[in-house]
């Protein structure tokens, strides 16, 4: 317990990358996979992917997007501070191995979450295509690290300020059909929003490219105890933090995903307007 | 001996209660505990039986007459001596027990509804210690072997805490980032204080059990690598993973399990919601479905999160529900609705994906089933709906799935139950198993039992091994 911040610094506008001392988890973690943190006494338990890791420092990196209120929380820590709980590596690892020409989709925050899945898979021998977007170019991350570790990287913003105007999904398809006559893309991995991630799985769905999903359901505990997490595959009840977090995005129910995501949303607002207040009384 | 009468039965006294008006306003403990010249008048009731069927029915065996004999005297100290050496944590046995299906069940006062309130003289001594700082005296002879402890619920603590007191070196594992198991995540404040839970959980540090708190034994460490670290293992890992019902509707938002439900609001605390960050959402009205121990909690929490109707959906009646008298006693006082011989047939959401309705069946009791209870049989024909925001589902738990996926090479039984022989032990030499691992949902003194008995079939293993080597 106690994990002590080395390193906390400012991605982009709402981006935030921390690394934290986690003996537990950078021994054993793997690609794919993610721990639940709490920040102290009182905090929420929240799952954030671990997008990378340094065996030799026994730290983690983590990067996330300050969306409400625990991750503004802890996006305002300092190195030096601690990060009460940390549980970890949960979930399946992603399966890496040499599958040949492979696309890996990444949105908002999600570019993190899928960045030790491209080295991994370019290391495992592919040829990856990254494909990341964000809104804008200043909430855009990660760009240096993608090109170093992909073949390729193309990049799509909402407002067209850097690289293609428009969706990554509209890259995908593109890629998809610029592979065809040179073996096709064999494999696509998405992790972003999850509008972006069915958009993604209905690109591929008549190309009959296998895709892969991560699901980002609101979990608890992480070790398949509360059913919070559950997701339907092909109708089947799923348990994201034990059964996944990645999935075949054909058979994911997305909109049930979409929709379960909101359940506390009222409650959050609560909290983040409870926050703010408390912070500026602080200051 | 000549037999001394110290009283002849007369009436159980009462225990002060808060009044259930101002009880479902706070998490607080519902008995308000005996005082001292409560606790020695229900003591002296005792009619020191021959036999003592107390003791018999008592499934740890607990000296349960002798410690009535200290308390009638004022002796508490002693009769804390002699509960501690069969049980590590009475202050929890004696308010989570049934008691009416053992110690107290058999008592012959029980009969005319005034059985031995053994389960609050318990509490109260352990209760009575605990203020005063008195704490079990032994002197541990350190031994050298190393013993891992999966899990830290009843089974987990009581195997520890015997481990300890034979010499080895012990770790506890729990996955979650507070140790106790369903006593802390599940059981509710209003039963179970938190500091109780805290302080007894605290006597492990003290005693130099070394717990490691969010590690999940299969992830953190692979199991087999676990066997080649230690002497021998116990596997306490529980029965935590949610049984959900299966119908229509189920993924609609205001459906929980009641591990979720009861993990937020006991061990993530959000009914201190803004205090603490875990937040729930509930209803005007909330249908608990399920009539054990799981479901009266879950109910009596919504009271208390301020949900105007609570009612338990049951497909029985009251008499065959299996919750704790005492536990449905308090959910009626507290204006619970028991809704007998219904089960749901779809939930009902909606435009925005949020439940609104459940469609229910009405059922009948037909022929005892294997559990002993008339079997429920749905008549057909009878659908009706409930308008209602949020269910939650206490349909019961199995062993946890993840764990026995990374330990494959125990064997389990088809509800996921790990095998164990006489002493405990799995099929795997070295490693042993108890509780609701074990058993699926059974309770805290079961659980506790066979933390015990495990750690004596540990100590014997080790002594043996140590004999032929
Ligand atoms: C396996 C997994 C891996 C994840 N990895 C990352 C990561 O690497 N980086 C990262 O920034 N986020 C990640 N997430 C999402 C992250 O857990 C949530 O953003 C976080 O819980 C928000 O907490 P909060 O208290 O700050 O916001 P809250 O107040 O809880 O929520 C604020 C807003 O975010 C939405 N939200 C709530 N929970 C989630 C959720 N689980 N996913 C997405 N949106 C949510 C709410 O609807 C609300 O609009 C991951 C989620 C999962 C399940
Ligand atoms: C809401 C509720 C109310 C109840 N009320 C009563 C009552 O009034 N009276 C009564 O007698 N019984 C009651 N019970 C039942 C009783 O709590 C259980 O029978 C008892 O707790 C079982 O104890 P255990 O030690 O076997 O497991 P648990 O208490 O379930 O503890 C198991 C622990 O192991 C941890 N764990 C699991 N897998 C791993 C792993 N791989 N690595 C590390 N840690 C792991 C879990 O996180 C958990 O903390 C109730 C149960 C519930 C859920
Ligand atoms: S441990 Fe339980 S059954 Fe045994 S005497 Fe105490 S309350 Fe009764
Ligand atoms: S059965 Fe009842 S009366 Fe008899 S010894 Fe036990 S507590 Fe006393
Ligand atoms: S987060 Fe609790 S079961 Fe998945």
């Amino acid at each position: 317990m106690n994990h002590i911040i080395v390193r906390i610094k400012n991605l982009s506008r709402e981006n935030f990358l921390i690394e934290i001392k986690a003996p537990h988890v950078a021994e054993r973690f793997q690609p794919g996979q993610f721990v639940i943190i709490r920040i102290n006494e009182t905090g929420e338990r929240i799952p954030l992917t671990v997008a990378d890791v340094n065996r030799a420092a026994k730290t983690i990196t983590l990067i996330f997007q300050a969306v409400g209120r625990t991750t503004m929380e802890l996006s305002t820590l300092n190195e030096g501070d601690f990060v009460l709980n940390c549980v970890g590596p949960l979930g399946n690892p992603s399966e890496i191995k040499k599958f040949g020409q492979v696309a890996c989709v990444g949105g908002g925050t999600g570019i993190a979450c899928i960045y030790p899945l491209v080295r991994a898979l370019a290391k495992a021998g592919n040829e990856v295509t990254a494909i990341i977007g964000a809104r804008n170019e200043s909430m855009l991350i990660l760009e240096k690290e993608m090109k170093a570790a992909a073949a390729k990287t193309l990049i799509a913003t909402d407002d067209g300020s850097k690289g293609h105007h428009g969706f990554v999904t509209e890259v995908l398809h593109k890629t998809i059909e610029t592979y065809k006559n040179s073996g096709g893309i064999s494999r696509v991995i998405t992790i972003g929003p999850i509008p972006m991630m069915k958009a993604a799985a209905e690109v591929t769905r008549p190309y009959k490219i296998p895709t892969i999903a991560s699901l980002n359901t609101i979990m608890v505990d992480g070790t398949g105890m509360c059913g919070s997490c559950r997701a339907y595959i092909d109708g089947v009840m799923k348990l994201v933090c034990i059964d996944g977090p990645e999935f075949d995005a054909h058979k994911v129910d997305f909109d049930d995903v979409l929709s379960r995501m909101e359940m506390f949303k009222a409650k959050e607002k609560q909290a983040v307007e409870n926050y703010k207040k408390i912070s500026l009384e602080k200051e | 001996m000549k037999k001394k009468r110290i009283d002849l039965g007369g009436y159980r006294v009462q225990m002060q209660e808060q009044s259930p008006e101002k009880r479902i306003k706070n998490f607080q403990s519902v008995p308000l505990g005996y005082s001292k010249k409560e606790v020695v008048k229900e003591a002296k009731r005792c009619l020191q039986c021959k036999g003592i069927p107390c003791e018999l029915d008592c499934p740890i065996n607990m000296k349960i007459l002798e410690m009535i004999r200290e308390i009638a005297i004022e002796n508490f100290e002693k009769a804390f001596f002699i509960i501690k050496e069969d049980n590590p944590i009475p202050a929890i046995t004696g308010r989570v027990c049934p008691q009416e299906a053992q110690c107290e069940g058999v008592c012959p006062l029980y009969q005319r509804g005034h059985g031995i309130n053994i389960g609050k003289l318990e509490a109260f001594v352990a209760d009575w210690a605990r203020m005063k700082g008195i704490k079990e005296k032994f002197q541990i002879e350190e031994k050298q072997q190393k013993v891992a402890v999966i899990g830290s619920g009843p089974a987990g603590i009581s195997c520890a805490v015997d481990l300890r007191k034979f010499g080895y070196q012990v770790t506890i594992f729990e996955a979650l980032h507070k140790a106790g198991g369903v006593l802390q995540y599940g059981i509710p404040a209003f039963r179970l204080p938190t500091e109780i839970v805290d302080y007894e959980i605290s006597y492990l540090d003290e005693i130099g059990v070394d717990i490691r708190l969010d590690f999940f034994v299969g992830q953190n460490i692979k199991f087999s690598e676990l066997r080649n670290e230690y002497d021998a293992i116990f596997i306490g890992t529980g029965a935590g993973a949610p049984l959900f019902i299966n119908i229509p509707g189920e993924n609609l938002k205001g459906v929980y399990s009641a591990n979720e439900f009861l993990i937020r609001v006991n061990l993530m605390k959000a009914y201190k919601f803004l205090e603490f960050d875990t937040p729930i959402v509930c209803g005007e009205t909330i249908g608990v479905i399920g009539a054990g121990n799981v479901a009266m909690d879950a109910a009596r929490c919504a009271l208390r999160l301020g949900v105007e109707k609570v009612y338990i959906l049951y497909r029985r009646t009251k008499k065959e529900a299996p919750a704790r008298d005492e536990e449905i006693q308090h959910a009626l006082e507290e204006g619970v609705v028991l809704k007998e011989l219904i089960s749901p047939n779809k939930f009902i959401g909606d435009d925005k994906g949020w439940l609104k309705e459940v469609e229910l069946f009405k059922m009948e009791l037909g022929d005892t089933d294997a559990s002993g209870r008339p079997r429920p049989i749905k008549i057909e024909g009878s659908e009706f709906v409930l308008k209602m925001e949020t269910i939650v589902e206490a349909l019961g738990s199995m062993p946890n799935r993840l764990f026995l996926n990374k330990a494959p090479e125990l064997e389990v039984n088809k509800w996921g139950q790990i095998k164990v022989d006489d002493n405990l032990m799995t099929q795997i030499p070295g490693v042993y198993a108890g509780g609701d691992a074990v058993r699926g949902n059974a309770t805290v003194i079961l659980a506790l039992g066979d933390g015990r008995q495990a750690a004596a079939s540990i100590h014997k293993q080790i002594e043996q091994h140590k004999a032929e080597t």
